[in-house]
């Protein structure tokens, strides 16, 4: 940090004058708060990534379930790495979807990962393949922990940390849940159908404090069971995104415009 | 799905979900900022999630079935909102479906 007074001192090896014990004090006291901010952020960071690589037990049970097979749950988890995309993919796959639906699905839910990127990119601030790198890292808990943070050292620990732990455990526990998926047997018997059900409640849940998420999430399921008779597997899931983008639309209207306003307000309420 | 399909879709979505993760951290800043993109891109990720709930608890091929998954997800529900972590909520859910058909029903 610079400060007005931090000129090099004549005669660095005299005896240290009152300024200058002053200076190291404060250099001193900044350094640990920043230190103690980087330690905070990867205790964090390995706590989030244990509960999350947890789950990728489900997410390889489940996998192998829908009908994919272990190499193709490891790539899920190791080239996507995205749990909502990977969940989506297996879910239409193991409903008899269409490919193009399957596709189109997994990437509608990771939309969200490129809102994050665009939110990240100025706060850590990486040269240009590092960007590539961390762009695979970009998920919802790492953009979590690295926001959260105040100095840019530690939203770099807090950001690397939680994504690179989670994907390690993340696919560790995919191939554990894979090779227990294929030796179950019955899916049905062990309950696993109902443990994909639960799973997305378990992703949408955080997501239904607003009033707009809420509607919006009961309309989709309106939608999606009266289209589970009339159309072809994956159509009730998109259709449900339909939903979402015309109340978006709706909802923004009723809001003043949005864009460049002369009078805003930096602390402006936000909902 | 054939094998190879399934290999086509893991392989294109999976390059979708890359470039999406990309551009955002690539594209210029303000571009994704607009409130209205953020807002409609969150409602879009809740519709999306409530839609696969609703197609894995009641969703049969093409028909609407009530089994052992409804009651499942309701319990889980219960332990999402007593702020149950993640992994125990899918075992709950798992749980009461496994028991409710060791009893005969769904």
């Amino acid at each position: 940090m610079t400060r007005p007074d931090d000129v090099p001192h004549p005669g660095a090896d005299a005896a240290p004058g009152h300024d200058r014990a002053l200076d190291a004090e404060v250099d001193d006291v900044v350094e640990t708060a920043v230190e103690d901010e980087v330690r905070a952020a990867v205790r964090q960071a390995v706590s989030v990534s244990v509960a999350t690589g947890l789950y990728g037990i489900s997410f390889g049970a489940l996998s192998v379930v829908a009908g994919l097979d272990v190499a193709q749950t490891m790539a899920l988890s190791l080239l996507m790495f995205s749990g909502g995309s990977q969940f989506a993919l297996i879910g239409v796959v193991g409903a008899g979807g269409a490919a193009g639906a399957a596709v189109a699905t997994a990437g509608f839910l990771g939309v969200r990962n490129a809102l994050y990127g665009a939110q990240l990119g100025p706060l850590l601030a990486l040269r240009s393949w590092h960007k590539v790198l961390a762009a695979q890292f970009t998920i919802d808990e790492s953009t979590a922990v690295a926001t959260a943070q105040r100095s840019r050292r530690a939203v770099r620990a807090g950001f690397w940390w939680t994504g690179v732990g989670i994907f390690v455990l993340w696919n560790a526990m995919t191939l554990v849940g894979a090779l227990a998926g294929d030796a179950l047997g019955d899916p049905r018997a062990w309950g696993l159908d109902a443990a994909a059900a639960a799973a997305f409640l378990g992703l949408l849940w955080p997501r239904l404090a607003a009033r707009a998420m809420q509607l919006t999430a009961a309309a989709a399921v309106v939608v999606a069971a009266v289209l589970v008779p009339l159309a072809p597997g994956g159509v009730p899931v998109l259709a449900a995104a339909g939903v979402a983008i015309v109340v978006g639309q709706v909802d923004a209207r009723r809001r003043p415009a949005p864009g460049p306003r002369p009078g805003a307000d930096p602390g402006e309420e936000r909902s | 799905m054939t094998t190879a399909t399934v290999w086509v879709v893991v392989l294109a979505a999976s390059a979708v979900c890359f470039a999406l993760k990309l551009a955002g951290h690539l594209v210029p800043e303000h571009w994704l900022a607009d409130e209205r993109v953020a807002r409609t891109a969150a409602l879009v990720t809740a519709a999306l999630l409530a839609a696969l709930v609703t197609v894995q608890t009641v969703g049969d091929g093409q028909a609407l079935v009530v089994d052992a998954r409804l009651p499942a997800v309701g319990v889980a529900a219960v332990a999402l909102a007593l702020r149950a972590p993640f992994i125990l909520v899918v075992v709950l859910a798992a749980v009461t479906a496994a028991g409710l058909r060791a009893l005969g029903w769904g």
